[in-house]
């Protein structure tokens, strides 16, 4: 993302300009905007114009339209925002008040006006327009007849292609069957590979598998690369790692990301600290369950004892509908900062993340033990909700 | 395509019915004879009117009774000539004529077809004439043509009508064309003992909604394919009428003397599951010469020759070049008294999920442990498998156990070494809940095949060892209580394209019956389909039981409709289908406290399923089930409680407390097993929101 021009004033509101560069930046705009922001992009829009004698005639036109966010909506298999809202400011086509989505566009730049600019809206837009923070990485999680191939930014794990086939398994005194059903397979993921990763952009390609899938896997593709000369597996053979994991569902991308081998390849992207704070929250629980919370009540009653010492919360809770609730949140983030705290802002759209949202959303370790709350119940009650 | 399936799946005697309702279009093309001419027209609104009903069913008298009827037993030669005479007469009567009075019209006729035509369509005017008359002897027909030919069956014919109420009163108009499939689905049902009647209440909730589904695909296809039923519908009769009585049969196998056993062999990667019982099939001559000299000698080519055994087992490309068992190996021998049908589980960790795919089939298991010093340590220490394995068929239900102590040779027989490895193991299974009288342990090699199937030979260990051999060992196994009178579940294993039409299912049928002809229902698709034949170990059968590990070639489904870990099952009694279950269960050795939100791969039965911890209900007392704390934060190892999960597509689940078998969980994480359990409650989706 491309930071055009900044214009926060000193009770920070404000607007932002931006030109959204690659696909990740949709997924950073789709969490700076929210509710009752102000949005102005270029668009195009329908228009009917009547003339004299009745006769109506629709075109298109493109125009740059102002509107008050209502909803956003995101899809994450093409990363397309879309932003609907009213009309505030009016022009030769658009009256006061109409409806229009704006369909964010890649290299078009857009202006974010918010009433209020709070810190983790800031430290999003930081990391947005931060271009050291990108290692784009692939990964083929598979076992025998499932294969996911996805892709992994630093913010963002989508999945590409899954392919789901049953294989008939071995049977007494012929195996035909299953080598043929293996073969079938394993062509359909070369064809996943070679359609949905693109090896100019990503630094790497993990496969992943239990037992030998893998190798089995790694060695047919470079067989059939030679032999059928596709230049693009062979110029990045070397791009490919092999890595265990124990079985081929997405979240055993979790496993993987952890692996030491990969770790070593992948510097310190976002994913891996993520994975790993993750690891740590459970450790603790285990280890001394007094000092890992988790909850947003019982992680409130922890930060108000200046406990938290690494926060980790969902990026899911900051786009919610209400103010308030967002509010509740930025605080609670603010306050962890203020008391010296870590925060890490996971990415929903992570293996980690999801599994964190499944986790009420807010999880802290803390600095020193802090009884269990008494108010078990009515917590855990509330956390459902979110 | 939904609708062209509908057309391949229907059931033709339905559609007959269905025609003869409504369908007065198509009717001349067919009905020649005097029976159908005969309903009533006002059938259309049988629904609310008494007497319509009754007419409506008398329509399925023919179908009723054939179901129920069994041919008189007649020499083969006889049997062409009856089905020949059959075939003229459908001819000419159409499908009106209830077979059974098809033959015995041509038997009273010594095979003169024109003769019996002349007695049947008599008969039939007479009885067309008189509806009312008919469906008060209704019942008694039914009564006389289940009991008489097949004596052992309890007919509860009182049950019968009640049940056929019920269906009606399920449904409206909409359900005739699928109640015959209900009636004749029954007959399984009514012939059972009163529990799984009791069953059958509460399962017809789930079955309504199913039942639309299928009756709408039904609908769909009708008007389609109405045209060629009569050609159809005589060869659906005849498969209809074959129908076997199960307990007889059942009965007639047991009496053959040997009992059935699924048999499962798990072990420590390398402990020589593969290789001892492959020297025990190779002894007891169901490998034969030449094939292990083949073998011997390409082992030893690709410089394995002491995998020459396990290549009996291990049969694909990849498992014999790695040298490891990569999937569960089938297959069947029989020993003295048993017929057994061998799970030869991998031991490699990254392959649980396949031994899981088959203990989950065994009855009992033969649990292989390396005796040579370090090896059985490094297995049976933490991170091993020997314990995992004794863990896993545990709490998949597995009670019997043969501890197989392998590679005694390597130890010089040694006693001691035995000695110690037994009372380790025997602590370690008592803690896993093994009853100690149903542990046995045999001393023995897989590669010399010291103490297989023969006493030993080597001085070294018959001078201490006087128990039984691994195969006398087998010989002891119980064979449990096979649940044949329940409603049918097979879980599906594998899915192949086998010879001539349709495609092949394998898995092991865990409760009821299946014979050639039936229909069933593949969940959780919900699905129709035909079952085309039956064959167990290659061989064909017309009736398979459950613990029989079976291979069903089925039409009227489509082999991408069906998936590895579906279950077949009973049209009338369909599985539950659910997306959201809680369950029973209990931690494991785990390192990672388990949290909601936590994800784990489900396994049950065949079916491997991602799913995550939805919320944890409760943390209960170990020892009487008490529960100790609500909602609690975490659970760690050893733990009791009861967890919600929830999935992202829906399986098929049955509570513990209906079905044992068909009850039990696995819970596994980052290659470990984290929990087995059983299923207790099976919740709709929105309900548990609210709650």
């Amino acid at each position: 993302m491309k930071l055009v021009s900044k214009d926060i004033d000193k009770n920070s509101a404000g607007g932002v300009t931006m030109i959204p560069e690659e696909a990740e930046d949709m997924w950073h705009a789709y969490n700076l905007i929210t509710h009752g922001d102000s949005l102005r992009s270029t668009t195009i829009r329908k228009v009917q114009t009547e003339t004299a004698t009745g006769s109506t005639s629709s075109s298109k036109v493109r125009t740059t339209l102002t509107i008050t966010v209502e909803s956003t909506d995101f899809d994450t298999q093409a990363c397309v925002l879309r932003v609907k809202g009213r009309n505030i400011q009016e022009n030769q086509y658009v009256k006061l008040g109409a409806y229009h989505t704006l369909d964010l566009e890649l290299n078009r730049k857009f202006t974010l006006g918010k009433p209020e600019w709070d810190s983790v809206a800031l430290d999003r837009l930081d990391q947005a327009c931060d271009v050291t923070q990108h290692a784009d990485l692939a990964a083929v999680v598979m076992q025998e007849g499932l294969a996911h191939v996805c892709l992994v930014t630093s913010s963002m794990t989508l999945v590409r292609a899954k392919i789901d086939v049953s294989i008939p398994r071995k049977r007494k005194g012929s195996c035909s069957q299953h080598d043929k059903g293996i073969t079938r397979f394993y062509d359909q993921v070369i064809q996943a590979v070679l359609r949905h990763i693109n090896f100019d952009i990503v630094k790497g390609v993990l496969i992943a598998s239990p037992g030998f899938v893998k190798d089995q896997f790694y060695e047919y593709m470079f067989q059939q690369a030679i032999k059928l000369d596709n230049r693009t597996l062979i110029d990045n053979k070397s791009k490919f790692v092999l890595i265990h994991s124990s079985s081929g569902f997405k979240h055993a991308l979790k496993e993987v990301l952890q692996d030491p081998s990969v770790s070593a390849r992948l510097a310190d992207t976002k994913a891996l600290g993520e994975a790993r704070a993750l690891d740590d929250f459970y450790s603790m629980l285990q280890n001394d369950p007094n000092r890992a919370f988790y909850g947003l009540k019982h992680v409130e009653l922890a930060a108000e004892a200046q406990a938290v010492e690494v926060l980790l919360v969902s990026d899911d809770l900051f786009r919610a509908q209400e103010v308030s609730t967002r509010r509740r949140y930025v605080q609670l983030v603010d306050g962890v900062r203020e008391s010296c705290g870590d925060v890490k802002v996971f990415s929903s759209l992570h293996v980690t993340g999801e599994q964190l949202g499944q986790l009420s959303g807010v999880a802290a370790i803390l600095r020193f033990p802090i009884p269990e709350p008494e108010s078990d119940g009515d917590d855990s009650d509330s956390t459902d909700e979110n | 395509m939904s609708r062209h399936r509908a057309v391949r799946t229907m059931n033709y005697d339905d559609e007959y019915d269905f025609d003869d309702v409504y369908g007065h279009s198509v009717e001349d093309d067919y009905c020649v004879s005097p029976g159908t001419d005969q309903i009533p027209e006002e059938d259309e609104t049988m629904g609310d009117k008494p007497e319509g009903k009754g007419s409506y069913d008398e329509d399925y008298d023919p179908l009723k009774d054939s179901s129920n009827f069994q041919r008189p037993p007649l020499n083969p030669i006889d049997e062409a000539r009856l089905n020949s005479c059959l075939e003229e007469m459908r001819n000419i009567v159409g499908e009106t004529t209830p077979e059974h009075l098809m033959i015995d019209a041509v038997l009273r006729s010594d095979f003169n077809y024109e003769k019996a035509l002349n007695d049947v369509l008599n008969s039939q005017s007479g009885k067309t004439t008189e509806p009312k008359s008919d469906i008060a002897c209704r019942p008694k027909i039914f009564m006389i043509g289940g009991d008489e030919p097949n004596e052992g069956s309890v007919v509860t014919a009182p049950q019968e009508p009640q049940v056929t109420r019920m269906t009606f009163s399920t449904g409206n108009q909409t359900n005739s064309g699928f109640t015959p499939e209900k009636n004749s689905g029954m007959d399984v049902e009514t012939e059972s003992s009163n529990p799984a009647c009791r069953d059958l209440g509460d399962s017809f909730a789930s079955l309504d909604v199913k039942k639309s589904a299928s009756q709408a695909k039904l609908d769909a296809g009708d008007s389609g394919s109405s045209n060629n039923t009569p050609k159809k519908a005589p060869f659906l009769l005849k498969t209809k009428l074959e129908r076997l009585d199960v307990k007889k049969e059942y009965a007639k196998r047991q009496a053959d003397g040997k009992d059935f056993i699924n048999l499962v062999v798990i072990g420590h990667v390398d402990a020589g599951k593969s290789t001892l019982m492959g020297h025990v099939l190779y002894q007891l001559g169901f490998v034969n010469k030449r094939t292990m000299h083949k073998y011997e000698q390409e082992s030893k080519k690709l410089g394995k020759a002491s995998f020459a055994y396990a290549w009996v087992l291990d049969e694909t490309e990849e498992e014999r070049s790695r040298g490891v068992t990569m999937d569960v190996a089938q297959t069947r021998f029989q020993t003295n008294t048993k017929v057994v049908t061998l799970l030869d589980a991998p031991g490699h960790k990254d392959f649980i999920p396949n031994m899981i795919t088959g203990a989950a089939q065994a009855d009992c298991a033969i649990l292989v442990v390396n005796a040579t010093r370090g090896e059985f340590e490094t297995g049976f220490d933490a991170g091993g498998q020997t314990r995992e394995h004794a863990m896993l068929i545990r709490s998949l239900g597995v009670s019997q156990l043969m501890v197989a102590v392998n590679k005694m040779d390597t130890v010089d027989w040694s006693q001691l070494r035995y000695k110690e490895i037994t009372t380790k193991l025997a602590a370690f299974l008592k803690q896993t809940g093994f009853k100690e009288s149903d542990v046995s342990y045999v001393p023995c090699s897989g590669l010399s095949g010291e103490n297989l199937c023969h006493a030993p030979k080597d001085t070294q260990l018959s001078k201490w060892y006087t128990g039984p051999t691994l195969a006398e060992g087998i010989d002891r196994f119980r064979s449990p209580d096979r649940m044949i009178d329940r409603a049918f579940r097979m879980c599906v294993g594998d899915i192949f394209k086998g010879m001539g039409s349709g495609f092949s299912v394998a898995g092991t049928i865990q409760a009821g019956s299946v014979q050639v002809g039936d229909r069933l229902v593949i969940m959780p698709q919900g699905d129709i389909c035909n079952v085309k034949g039956i064959a167990i170990d290659e061989a064909p059968l017309s009736i398979a039981f459950a613990g029989d590990n079976a291979v069903l070639t089925i039409t009227g489904s489509d082999m991408n409709n069906i998936g590895v870990g579906s279950i077949l099952c009973d049209p009338m009694l369909p599985i539950k289908v659910t997306s959201r279950f809680r369950a029973r269960v209990v931690i494991f050795n785990i390192d990672v406290p388990i949290t909601k939100g936590f994800p784990v791969v489900l396994h049950y039965q065949s079916l491997n399923e991602p799913a995550h911890i939805h919320r944890l209900i409760s943390q209960l007392n170990k020892s009487n089930g008490e529960i100790l704390k609500k909602k609690p934060r975490c659970l760690t190892k050893n733990m009791n409680a009861v967890i919600e999960l929830s999935l992202s597509r829906t399986v098929c689940l049955e509570l513990h407390k209906d079905c044992k078998e068909l009850g039990r969980i696995m819970l596994r994480y980052a290659g470990h097993t984290i929990a087995a359990g059983l299923v207790t409650e099976i919740l709709d989706k929105p309900s548990s929101k609210t709650e």
